[in-house]
């Protein structure tokens, strides 16, 4: 049913696709999910882990709640997508801790926590709740990828600097002293900030190619300043 | 008496929510442009924090744990905690409306900070008696509202410095945080 649809439309749903896939994918082009990102992401394969475990419950409760969209009162809607969201998280916990003990153990209380990711509520009440299951699920299956790949990426970026391996080989020369830094809280905030910068820095180049004005930051200073004077 | 003053220099500044745990960053990140809006945000969560653990300890060890139902923790707490803010929702915006405006979306989103989840998790986790659950609480609460505090101070300066166009706000926001980060390191000494 749903190859048929993706015949008839091909845009809509690559679009749909594409937008968390890479156009604004979380957490490093939209700061949404920070908390995970950050707190998990010592090693390349936990940060895949946890995108991974986000992904299923983000496409399982947003096709879900599209399913029901025409059932669900405007009223009552966030309690009942909250029970739908955190059924989902309960089912994901109890299948990650019978099945895939270390990994359980490793992103311990962040499983419960993806209650409380905001992508998830987001996709829910700003896509999930108007479209189609099957637009629901290329929008959610996007995020969710995209998620995955956003932190697999911190999470090589840190293991790299950190523990000078990749998916638990050994990437960097023997010589390398690991940098203990990057497996710290520190760390993960200094490797979030910085590719977050590039990021930004890449998009301005390539977007407008706009004259960048230097001492913008001396500019609010003295119309503060100035301000500061006159009031 | 000691114990209790050691779960609480621990939950305030040895294991940060926000700088170790990582546990309510988006608020941390999101309304720590203005000193007061971070403050207030801070007694905001830690008063959700405080009356979080007054109802669901009670749920938990008299409800769910002698009934054997404690898979259903996740689904019961969020629930909890989202009528609460509700209710502290509608009391700011009655009594502080100033206070209200500086929150903006924040408000609605404690329910959707971890922070206040991930609270309830660790103290049923820790299986903390009902007085711990309150001192990790208020603990708690202190240390994100000390580090939101602090945030908020650096970032008004931060204002006023020339950072590089790619690194103005969020980056340079997760850049300081990082230095607050290993700065608390230092605590790591003062308890287990």
């Amino acid at each position: 049913m749903m190859a048929s649809q993706v015949e008839k439309k091909p845009n809509v749903y690559l679009e749909d696709l594409s937008e968390g896939l890479w156009k604004r994918t979380p957490p490093l082009f939209t700061a949404l999910g920070m908390c995970p990102s950050l707190a998990v992401t010592t090693a390349a394969v936990y940060g895949m882990a946890m995108g991974l475990s986000t992904t299923v419950v983000l496409v399982g409760s947003t096709v879900l709640i599209s399913l029901f969209r025409r059932a669900i009162p405007r009223q009552t809607r966030i309690p009942i997508y909250t029970v739908a969201v955190a059924t989902l998280v309960t089912i994901t916990e109890l299948v990650l801790k019978g099945f895939f003990p270390e990994i359980h153990q490793v992103l311990g209380l962040f499983i419960p926590l993806i209650v409380v990711n905001c992508i998830i509520l987001g996709r829910i009440e700003s896509f999930a709740a108007q479209h189609t299951p099957a637009r629901a699920l290329a929008d959610s299956l996007g995020y969710g990828l995209g998620f995955t790949w956003a932190l697999t990426l911190i999470g090589a970026i840190r293991e790299i600097l950190g523990a000078g391996t990749l998916f638990g080989l050994r990437v960097m020369p023997a010589a390398f002293v690991p940098w203990a830094i990057m497996r710290t809280p520190a760390g993960a905030f200094w490797t979030m900030g910085i590719l977050v910068g590039v990021i930004t820095l890449w998009r301005q180049r390539g977007a407008a190619r706009r004259v960048t004005i230097p001492g913008v930051g001396l500019q609010r200073m003295r119309e503060a300043a100035e301000g500061g004077e006159t009031a | 008496m000691t114990e209790l003053v050691l779960l609480f220099i621990g939950a305030a500044l040895v294991n940060n929510f926000l700088l170790t745990r990582f546990l309510g960053i988006c608020p941390f990140l999101g309304v720590t442009r203005e000193l007061k809006a971070g403050v207030g945000m801070g007694i905001a969560v830690t008063a959700v924090m405080v009356a979080s653990v007054l109802v669901i300890w009670p749920i938990y060890h008299w409800g769910l744990a002698p009934l054997g139902l404690e898979y259903l923790q996740t689904i019961l707490f969020i629930l909890v905690i989202a009528a609460m803010v509700q209710v502290l929702e509608m009391i700011i915006r009655k009594f502080m409306p100033a206070l209200y405006r500086a929150f903006g979306i924040y408000l609605p989103l404690i329910t959707t900070n971890c922070a206040i989840l991930g609270l309830a998790l660790l103290m049923v986790g820790e299986n903390y008696t009902f007085l711990q659950s309150l001192v990790f609480a208020i603990g708690s609460g202190a240390g994100i509202t000390l580090a939101m505090a602090m945030m908020a101070a650096i970032r008004e300066e931060l204002e006023l410095v020339d950072v590089p166009p790619s690194l103005q706000g969020t980056g340079v926001a997760l850049i300081t945080a990082g230095i607050m980060a290993l700065s608390f390191m230092g605590f790591a000494g003062l308890s287990s």
